[in-house]
């Protein structure tokens, strides 16, 4: 129950922020919108609808990372967290409050961009539920890499880490604006090291209905969201309780 | 007259630093005692010791009766904790403010609704109840930082520089809210402001370096240092009569 009201809280605390509502759901409209303008507009076709979208819905996800990591390393940097700690809240009510708004936020965000992507070409169909059941297993990596900057970093750094280092790694390794095998060699090593551009390849199997095609991604996905969400339960609660 | 908070030799040590060496004394029950110190004086660790935000090196305490070291959730419920900062959810109003902390108290929603009915009369929030926190001056969000700490009727309130950065008119308006309290709640005050310990307290611990230097009503702090008055008293305390 006090899992939920805070869940509440911290999704006020989000809403009502116009910067992450700029970022969280109007950002993945526009860069879709504006990729697509650019691709209608070149000779030869640089994305399709159908490979763009999970780019974009992955990419969008790193600031569900920089929500995390804002509304945590903020609730630290003012002692609410401190305040919070001296009631009879647990450690749990604090990681599924900090972690559900931002779930909801994803299958929002990932609903939004395919129904705009509907609108600029793509195909809906019943199989892009696993796409977004797929983002919200991957969602798992980037809040628990915001909920480890909140709370290890002060907001400042916290922000910096998820806001411009997270988005640019996510867009630069995730091959969501191109194949990291044009470049090859230790690029293409580091990407496939990291589980952003397995997320991709994931989307992108599933919105292709290759089923098949999304192993080993899934996975990697799976194995990354479980180990760093387990890291930042964790740190947290080392934290919370090392003094 | 019956203990609220009794000592026991607590102590607090970071790594090789003394933070608060072993203390003894007694805080009466419907006293406003005050903790008076320089920076490093060691006031908010033993706050947060108390408060069970930072766990005793040595020693243990006894808060109405309870163990700090042994029935925490218990004393969790018979105090509360205005941390020096502001520490108020800052996108949400004054009203969800306290909502909120009523519901993570474990009220149901009625007796949540009529708690927060009654504070934002008890502290005449009524103009700002709908305003966000956010928002509202530094003096209007200490008053509700000190009204979301009561808002589970705590016997025992730790006010950490609560007129830290205000005005001197928000500061006085504070004085008035705090001697209203002291009617109902044992209060445990930290403060820079000599004349905010002197017009407040009924005794006053200063302290250095994590030691106790003096104890005693601000007249016996005074004879005892031999002074005038206290400012020249306290000088004396924490340079050791040096100065």
């Amino acid at each position: 129950m006090r899992a939920l009201v805070f869940a509440g809280r911290c999704t006020k605390e989000i809403v009502r922020d116009p910067i992450s509502l700029f970022f969280g759901i109007a950002f993945p409209i526009i860069l879709l919108l504006l990729l697509t303008a650019i691709n209608r507009n070149v000779p030869e076709a640089l994305f399709n609808i159908e490979h763009l979208t999970p780019g974009i819905a992955v990419f969008s996800l790193s600031f569900i990372a920089l929500f995390a990591a804002q509304t945590l390393a903020k609730d630290r940097s003012t002692s609410y967290l401190i305040r919070l700690l001296t009631t009879p809240m647990r450690a749990s009510d604090f990681i599924i409050g900090y972690t559900l708004p931002l779930g909801i936020i994803v299958v929002l965000q990932s609903i939004t961009c395919f129904i705009t992507a509907y609108f600029l070409g793509l195909e809906l169909s019943f199989n892009h539920v696993f796409a977004f059941i797929a983002l919200l297993i991957t969602s798992t990596i980037f809040i628990a890499i915001g909920l480890l900057c909140g709370t290890l970093f002060s907001e400042k750094a916290a922000v910096g880490l998820c806001g411009a280092l997270l988005t640019n790694l996510t867009a630069l390794l995730s091959g969501a604006w191109f194949d990291v095998s044009l470049i090859g060699g230790a690029f293409e090593k580091v990407a496939y090291a990291l589980p952003f551009v397995h997320a991709v390849d994931l989307v992108r199997s599933i919105v292709a209905e290759d089923f098949s095609a999304m192993f080993p991604h899934l996975y990697v996905v799976v194995v990354y969201g479980a180990v760093l969400f387990s890291l930042s339960i964790f740190i947290f609660k080392y934290k919370i309780q090392q003094n | 007259m019956n203990a609220a908070i009794e000592l026991q030799g607590l102590s607090k040590r970071f790594k090789e630093k003394v933070a608060v060496s072993p203390m003894t004394l007694t805080i009466n029950q419907g006293e406003l005692f005050g903790l008076l110190g320089v920076n490093g004086a060691g006031k908010t660790t033993l706050l947060n010791m108390l408060s069970g935000l930072a766990k005793p090196s040595t020693g243990d305490a006894l808060v109405l009766g309870h163990s700090l070291s042994k029935e925490l959730p218990s004393i969790r419920k018979l105090l509360a904790v205005s941390p020096q900062e502001t520490s108020i959810a800052p996108n949400l109003s004054v009203r969800e403010n306290l909502l909120l902390m009523a519901r993570i108290h474990g009220f149901s929603k009625e007796k949540s609704i009529e708690k927060t009915e009654a504070l934002i009369s008890q502290f005449s929030l009524q103009p700002y109840e709908h305003q966000r926190g956010k928002n509202l001056s530094g003096g209007w969000q200490r008053k509700l930082s000190i009204a979301m700490a009561l808002i589970a009727d705590p016997r025992i309130l730790f006010l950490d520089e609560p007129t830290l950065g205000l005005d001197i008119i928000s500061r006085r308006e504070l004085w008035a809210m705090i001697n209203k309290l002291r009617e109902t709640t044992t209060i445990v005050l930290t403060t820079h402001y000599l004349e905010e310990a002197e017009s407040l307290c009924d005794r006053i611990c200063i302290m250095k370096d994590g030691e106790i230097k003096a104890l005693g009503t601000v007249d016996e702090l005074i004879i005892t240092a031999s002074k005038e008055n206290f400012e020249d008293a306290f000088v004396h305390f924490v340079t050791g009569g040096e100065l």
